[in-house]
């Protein structure tokens, strides 16, 4: 090391005074934006177009919609009208989906079910989101001992076997629509409120958020302005999520005789009643409820994995 | 460790005693008693009946007296089937649910992994979108629409395998196929991300690069990673399996704790709904118990008692 031969700067070639040129410079350019700026959602919704699947998902489920607010309407037949004449027809040009074993339309009675499928989705859903988000943004943003005290509450909840729960709510309250919303929503709301409470937990100790509790904010007006929309990635896919296991749940209670009753329709109860006559061979009993069941839970399914993706780049694989 | 132990077995006590007491008060909310039905019994009849099912006290009373009689594991008597008790019902149906659910758990647990590596390994490949396929529809397909498939496929159509009931191997078939659908589709599928995470890491790379073979590598350094979200969800997979075993064996006429339970629902037998209730609840709540603990042997990195505020 000390032998290093001492070294002379390598020699700077002058340069004429004349090469240096101010640039000129101006403020709106430098400012310009040269893209359109997306937001959040903006961006999230180019990102869910791109998705074949979602969209596929999203798709199914608009032409499911319309069809269960038309599909009864469109049809000739009435969905508890029984003409014992024609019993278990297959498929023709009268009844498009068939008749079952009280010679009833399938055809109505599918929009039918796909009414009640629906707004039982999308009406758990929702309780669900209300009760979940309300919990779990307090237990959230008050922290410490209220915390600690709700999420004991969550964790015995969470122990209960939701289907049974469900189950044993039904038999006691008797089969109806609401019974059905209620014993969803007993439990159903956990997941959500986990789910807040974890974004909550995160996002609260923000600047933001210490900055708006400097200028005297009310605690209600800071989890609803400023903590919820910043969670509100998480949450719409759960909602999407969530809204499947409760059609789903719904059909299962139906197929155990504990859901929708005769003369209503639903898929599962559909499903249930078309059992019997599958062995002789009156496929379209089963195939219209079974299909559209599936149908839906996969579009949902995909739809809330697309939003997943969409909403939540990071995870993005 | 022990004190998360206790921890844990506090709240699952507190969660059993909700369940017992929300099933009692449940069933003991809607109007009627079960024997003011069907034929006439005289007085003497009816009070003898009332005074043996203890239904002449009060509530409370009566709640104690359940509660004693569950904490000692007995269920007490079918009031519809006037010769069983609860606990006969469950010891016979009990083992035929539990091998059942046994042998669906672990057909959907090797199915369902191996096809959650083989689609990771051929990721975004032919037999990746092939799999995984397979995955979606088995979430979308609810189980009971599975099982009458299978049954009008392989059973009447084909005449491959029979219909129903439980007595030879080959009755097993469609009924494990049909339950194991789903459960598989769900761990194949976090299988597979979980895979695909674990083979971008840096000793993965280590260990191809040392030229070990892909089985060495996959099966002895990834897999033991990519499995632990799957150990997370045995839990709720094994609820699901649980539930679901009341509908297939509802069709395939299994004489499994499931169709005791759904007869006892529809019969409104209410001994049978609350001990069969108690009982699965208790094995639920103890699958959650184990499964927590063993993630928590599985991965060292996870410390049990320190779980809160991540």
């Amino acid at each position: 090391m000390a032998l290093r031969k001492h070294q002379e700067p390598p020699e700077v070639p002058s340069i004429p005074d004349d090469w240096f040129v101010p640039i000129e410079k101006s403020d709106s350019e430098a400012e310009a934006v040269v893209r359109p700026s997306l937001s959040y959602w903006q961006d999230a919704w180019r990102r869910l177009l791109k998705n074949k699947l979602a969209m596929m998902g999203l798709f199914f489920l608009s032409v499911l919609t319309f069809m269960a607010i038309f599909g009864p309407i469109i049809s000739p037949h009435t969905v508890d009208h029984q003409d014992l004449v024609n019993q278990n027809l297959p498929p023709s040009s009268e009844h498009w989906f068939g008749t079952d074993e009280l010679g009833r339309d399938v055809f109505t009675r599918t929009w039918y079910g796909a009414r009640i499928s629906l707004f039982v989705g999308i009406a758990a859903a929702l309780i669900d989101f209300l009760i979940g988000v309300i919990y779990g943004g307090i237990a959230g943003y008050k922290g410490g001992r209220t915390d600690h005290f709700m999420m004991r509450i969550i964790e015995v909840l969470y122990g209960l076997p939701y289907l049974l729960v469900v189950i044993l709510i039904s038999v006691v309250m008797g089969p109806s629509l609401a019974t059905i919303i209620f014993a969803l929503t007993i439990t159903g709301w956990i997941g959500m409120a986990r789910i807040v409470r974890g974004q909550v937990l995160q996002i609260k100790n923000y600047e933001y958020v210490l900055a708006s509790k400097t200028f005297g904010t009310k605690t209600a007006r800071i989890i609803r302005k400023n903590l919820l929309p910043n969670t509100m990635g998480p949450i719409i896919v759960q909602i999407t999520l969530s809204v499947p296991s409760a059609i789903f749940a719904e059909a299962f209670l139906s197929f155990l005789g504990l859901g929708i009753q005769a003369p209503l329709a639903s898929w599962g109860s559909m499903a249930s009643d078309a059992l019997p006559v599958i062995l002789s061979g009156d496929w379209w009993r089963l195939f219209f409820p079974a299909f559209f069941i599936s149908m839906t839970m996969f579009s949902f399914n995909v739809l809330g994995d697309g939003l997943q993706d969409a909403l939540d780049p990071k995870l993005r694989r | 460790m022990l004190h998360y132990i206790l921890k844990r077995l506090g709240s699952m006590a507190v969660t059993l005693l909700v369940i017992i007491t929300l099933t009692f008060f449940l069933m003991h909310s809607i109007p009627g008693s079960p024997f003011n039905e069907e034929r006439a019994t005289s007085e003497a009849v009816q009070k003898n009946l009332e005074s043996f099912y203890h239904l002449d006290e009060p509530l409370y009373v009566q709640y104690f007296i359940y509660l004693k009689s569950v904490a000692t594991f007995d269920f007490g008597p079918s009031i519809k089937k006037s010769s069983q008790t609860v606990n006969e019902m469950l010891g016979r149906g009990f083992p035929v649910s539990f091998e059942l659910g046994m042998i669906t758990l672990i057909v959907a647990i090797f199915s369902g992994i191996l096809l959650g590596i083989i689609a990771a390994l051929r990721h975004n490949g032919l037999i990746d979108y092939l799999a995984m396929t397979v995955a979606v529809v088995g979430i979308s397909v609810p189980n009971f629409v599975m099982a009458t498939l299978l049954i009008q496929q392989l059973a009447v159509t084909w005449g491959i395998l029979p219909v129903a009931t439980w007595t030879s191997p080959k009755h097993m078939i469609l009924p494990t196929l049909a339950l194991a659908t789903g459960p598989m589709a769900i761990i194949a599928r976090l299988t597979r991300s979980s895979m695909l995470e674990v083979m971008t890491q840096d000793y993965i790379r280590t260990a191809k690069a040392k030229g070990l073979s892909p089985v060495k590598i996959v099966f002895k350094h990834a897999l033991k990673n990519a499995l632990l979200p799957v150990v997370t969800i045995l839990g709720s997979l094994a609820a699901s399996i649980l539930t679901g075993t009341f509908v297939i064996e509802k069709i395939f006429a299994i004489p499994g704790m499931g169709k005791y339970f759904v007869e006892s629902i529809n019969q409104r037998d209410y001994p049978v709904i609350m001990g069969t209730t108690i009982f699965y609840s208790t094995v639920l709540i103890m699958m959650l118990f184990l499964v927590d603990l063993a993630y928590g042997i599985l991965d060292p990195r996870i410390k049990l008692h320190k779980k809160e505020g991540k």
